[in-house]
């Protein structure tokens, strides 16, 4: 299984390199839509049908959307020139890699290597779940009890994603 | 935005009402099978969006539509909070307490508030995900007359 998920991983780089150097937008979205589906087969894999489907449908509903857009658009990349305000802001994007780098190393010191957690919060959560929260389903048990807030989050981040996209698009209050 | 071909069509006719049925299914039974909320409101926004593409529709019907359906995802995160509120009327004082009975784990009408979640949660995504799509089709119709 493994290596079925390397070398799903090794199509789906390959994909996303693609799609960022492609000249049309299009096969550029195409290369995105492969990146997608690739970690829907690998999240079948690791067994997880839960984010599978949410992945799965989010997806087609995605590549759809933004395939209307391009078509109706435009298929080609805006070219960008380099000058000397790029260098500006390549030394500005390294300064501020040192600095996260710096403090990331900083912070990860004194936690157990990788893999070797101790997973107090996860033990809690997967004994005794049923009983807790009555659904057989863990990961809605998870979702809609231990971290409803989290879910609530998500659902606001939805609503205003929607009431941001009516403001921006409309056409009545521009003119 | 005019429909397209008469195959197309007759597909769309066939599978829309299923798609819709198996989002439906998909929430209700969110917290015995794997799914959701999430993953069965934008199944349902699939169908209708799947039926738009398929038929078209002119401008004004679909100003309607968007009405009804950013009223729709209001009230569904409104009903979310709601629900969390009413938490801390009953039982324990703390937001999304499962204060309804949990019933036998496995059954349909199990797990107290959390099918009352995965549904009004399926409801808001539905609502949220068609509005982003009107809101786009509609641009496109006003901005090419």
């Amino acid at each position: 299984m493994e290596l079925t998920i390397s070398i799903i991983l090794v199509f789906m780089i390959i994909g996303s390199i693609f799609a960022l150097h492609a000249k049309d937008l299009l096969s550029a979205i195409i290369n995105m839509g492969f990146v997608g589906f690739g970690v829907v087969i690998c999240f079948l894999l690791l067994k997880a049908p839960d984010l599978a489907m949410v992945q799965i449908v989010i997806e087609t509903v995605t590549l759809v959307v933004m395939v209307a857009v391009v078509l109706d658009s435009s298929r080609k990349e805006i070219e960008v020139s380099f000058n000397r305000r790029s260098l500006l802001n390549m030394a500005v994007g390294f300064l501020a890699f040192a600095c996260l780098f710096y403090f990331f190393m900083k912070a990860i010191e004194n936690l157990d290597p990788l893999g070797m957690h101790s997973l107090r919060m996860a033990d809690s959560y997967v004994n005794g779940a049923v009983e807790k929260t009555g659904s057989i389903n863990l990961v809605t048990g998870v979702l809609f009890d231990f971290r409803a807030y989290d879910t609530m989050g998500e659902a606001v981040i939805l609503y205003t994603a929607a009431l941001g996209t009516l403001t921006l698009l409309r056409i009545k209050g521009k003119k | 935005m005019e429909g397209m071909s008469t195959i197309v069509k007759k597909v769309t006719q066939l599978m829309a009402g299923l798609i819709f049925m198996f989002g439906i299914y998909i929430i209700l039974h969110g917290h015995l099978t794997p799914g959701g909320g999430f993953a069965g409101g934008v199944l349902i926004a699939g169908a209708f969006i799947l039926l738009i593409l398929a038929f078209g529709s002119s401008s004004l019907k679909l100003k309607k539509e968007v009405t009804g359906s950013s009223n729709t995802e209001s009230i569904g995160i409104l009903m979310v909070v709601i629900l969390a509120l009413m938490a801390m009327l009953f039982g324990a004082k703390v937001f999304f307490f499962n204060f309804l009975p949990k019933g036998e784990a496995g059954e349909l009408l199990s797990a107290g508030v959390i099918p009352l979640y995965n549904i009004f949660i399926g409801i808001e995504v539905a609502g949220a995900i068609l509005t982003i799509f009107l809101a786009l089709v509609i641009f496109k119709e006003e901005s090419s007359k």
